[in-house]
């Protein structure tokens, strides 16, 4: 099922009681491709968790159109939109053992949609089945890890095959390990169900690894949308290239002169195609080499080998952070007792912005 | 273990001393004194031991009366007073203006004395020489014939108590009852609202397992409460119920002790005690219906 949502924007009444509104979701546009997992991505409060109540229906949008298919969903309630929704904490029924709890959907259907009981029983088993959960059917909630309490609340909302799926947060509850795990597995019921199925998530490692397309949000406004890859590679501002990436990217205080980017007093790049002024530089931690000769000049504060890369940490006074940090191969050896490192950079893991709007200034490197 | 434990005893007495001169010792009193027949208690003297203080307890017509009275009562009030503050909180549960005004208006009887309030009571349903009461008033009204309801038949004056008792007791439950409901999470409304829970379905199997501890604590608390009830009938109908035909086991306990034809502790011991295997026995069937439908 293809989502679209059409200039979709949504505003709270502020609480200082003057009137004023506060803008959650702003003119949000987005065609969602049918069977997609989309990853919305922004930082707490950038309107991620209201977009997603928008589309799923629990908040009413202030204006805008969202469509299923070809179905306009606006004005419905959420139990005719056909939405499955998974909780940040999981709301499974406490007192419902996990069959109840998947049953639960199922036994509120009327009329000609309500299935016999072992229509039900069958079908809360396949999606049990699905999720992995079939030998817990009668335990408790409470009598589960955290891990397993996600699997049912997925199943629970995938049991009466809604539109589109929807998941708030899902990993957040969740230790390190459980975390790779599930993202895994909500990335294969996905692929097994072909179910259009959007996540909020605050964690960029998390929305990159498993997202087809990634959304990346700030205060209520869609910053960039695209392949995680592309994002990552192409951002279309600070800060979209500071949010993404694990270490993030170093930014220093640099300006274009001449054609040349300064980063303090070192000359580091040509860079053709971008007018003199001051600009913010962004510099990818894998996009430094060391060089006897490089044109980045820093010193080092330390090396730390983890073995297939290496982690210098370095400090440049142009640049925004007490330290720089970058990820070089471990086949460049580093002189841990050295005063200073230097770098060249590749072009390509290099992205200028302007100094005042923070969008991304496109250059030729030459 | 045996080093360390004495000090733990150590901390413990003074709460331990406390209970046992004022709790344990008068309870097991109480006890004893059940068995001694004519017990007096200016000399301490009694002639014999046996049950024949519960058998003259069992088969006074005023005692009789207390228990029907009470258990009229109980039966009446525990299951009218929960469901009306359950209503009373779904309601205030779901309003947001005007909210904590309403809050404070309902809790205002549990701040009130209880003579005050029968005061209260007493204007409302009594009749005198000079007027019939706010209630008849009412009833004339609408066509109807005055009612008795302080000194008159056993039904009005049966209504009036429950009236009066409902309405005191209410207040704690509406607390209890709003913060509980305060207390279950949206997302599980929010769960149910997205997979179509009708209204009715979402009050039934999720609204109330999830207050269930608390109605359940209300409901014992409301019976021994119940139970227990006395000072109330002596706000609405004096110091002498038993002419009223309004005693309760408390009652009778009292004035078998203090009452006009009081002193004899013994008959006071043995129906405090048939109180209490009343109230022990009815708080064990309701852990045992508890167990299946109270979800912790």
């Amino acid at each position: 099922m293809k989502v679209v949502l059409d200039h979709l924007t949504k505003k709270f009444p502020s609480r200082n009681k003057k009137g004023d509104t506060v803008t959650a979701v702003s003119d949000f546009c987005f065609e969602v491709p049918d069977g997609s997992l989309i990853g919305l991505l922004g930082p707490s409060g950038c309107g991620k968790s209201t977009a997603l109540n928008l589309i799923c229906g629990l908040e009413k949008p202030t204006s805008g159109r969202i469509f299923f298919g070809d179905d306009d969903v606006t004005n419905l309630p959420p139990e005719n939109r056909g939405v499955g929704l998974v909780f940040q904490n999981y709301a499974l029924y406490p007192h419902l053992t996990v069959r109840q709890n998947i049953l639960f959907p199922l036994q509120n259907l009327k009329g000609k949609d309500r299935l016999s009981k072992a229509e039900m029983l069958k079908k809360a088993d396949e999606a049990a089945k699905l999720v992995q959960i079939e030998q817990l059917m009668d335990r408790k909630p409470s009598e589960m890890s955290g891990g397993q309490q996600q699997r049912v609340a997925i199943a629970r909302a995938l049991v009466k095959l809604p539109r589109v799926l929807l998941l708030d947060e899902p990993l957040s509850n969740l230790d390190a390990r459980l975390r790779l795990q599930t993202r895994e597995e909500i990335r294969r019921i996905q692929r097994d169900t072909g179910i259009t199925t959007i996540f909020v998530t605050h964690d960029q490692e998390e929305a990159m690894s498993i997202s087809d397309l990634i959304v990346v949000m700030k205060a209520g406004v869609v910053q960039q949308i695209g392949r995680p890859q592309e994002v990552y590679d192409d951002p279309a501002n600070l800060f979209v290239a500071k949010f993404l990436g694990t270490p993030p990217i170093n930014v220093f205080e640099g300006r274009v002169a001449g054609g040349k980017l300064f980063l303090g007093e070192d000359e580091v790049l040509r860079v053709a195609g971008v007018d003199d002024q001051p600009v913010w530089a962004g510099v990818r931690p894998e996009g430094f080499i060391p060089q006897e000769a490089g044109p980045l000049c820093c010193s080092l504060a330390g090396v730390e080998v983890m073995g297939r890369d290496t982690s210098v940490v370095s400090s440049h006074p142009a640049a925004e952070n007490v330290s720089i940090r970058s990820i070089i191969t471990a086949e460049h050896r580093i002189d841990k007792d050295a005063e200073t490192v230097r770098f060249a950079l590749k072009p390509n893991k290099v992205f200028l912005f302007r100094r005042d709007s923070e969008e991304r200034i496109p250059f030729e490197a030459v | 273990m045996e080093n360390k434990n004495w000090k733990a005893w150590l901390y413990l007495l003074p709460a331990i001393a406390f209970l046992g001169v004022f709790m344990v010792y008068p309870l097991a009193d109480v006890l004893v004194y059940s068995f001694e027949e004519g017990y007096n208690s200016a000399s301490q003297t009694f002639f014999g031991t046996g049950l024949y203080n519960y058998s003259y307890v069992l088969h006074d017509p005023y005692f009789l009366q207390a228990v029907k009275n009470t258990f009229i009562l109980v039966i009446i009030t525990v299951p009218v007073s929960t469901g009306i503050a359950l209503l009373i909180s779904l309601g205030l549960n779901s309003i947001r203006r005007l909210r904590e005004l309403y809050q404070t208006v309902f809790f205002l009887p549990y701040v009130t004395n209880t003579l005050a309030v029968g005061l209260v009571f007493m204007i409302l349903f009594k009749k005198t020489p000079y007027s019939d009461g706010m209630v008849n008033l009412l009833i004339n009204w609408f066509g109807g014939e005055s009612v008795d309801f302080i000194d008159g038949p056993y039904w009005a004056k049966m209504f009036v108590m429950c009236f009066y008792t409902v309405w005191v007791v209410m207040p704690f439950k509406i607390l209890i009852l709003t913060s509980a409901l305060a207390s279950v999470r949206q997302d599980y409304y929010n769960a149910a609202k997205i997979d179509g829970t009708s209204k009715w379905r979402i009050f039934t199997r999720i609204t109330l397992p999830m207050i269930s501890p608390m109605i359940f604590y209300l409901i014992i608390t409301g019976f021994i409460g119940a139970f227990k009830a006395y000072s109330d009938e002596v706000a609405l109908f004096g110091t002498d119920l038993n002419a009223a035909g309004m005693n309760t086991i408390v009652g009778y306990v009292y004035d078998m002790l203090y009452g006009d034809s009081g002193g004899y502790p013994s008959y006071a011991s043995a129906a405090a005690l048939i109180l209490f295997a009343i109230v022990f026995t009815i708080t064990v069937i309701n852990l045992l219906i508890s167990r299946k439908n109270v979800h912790y």
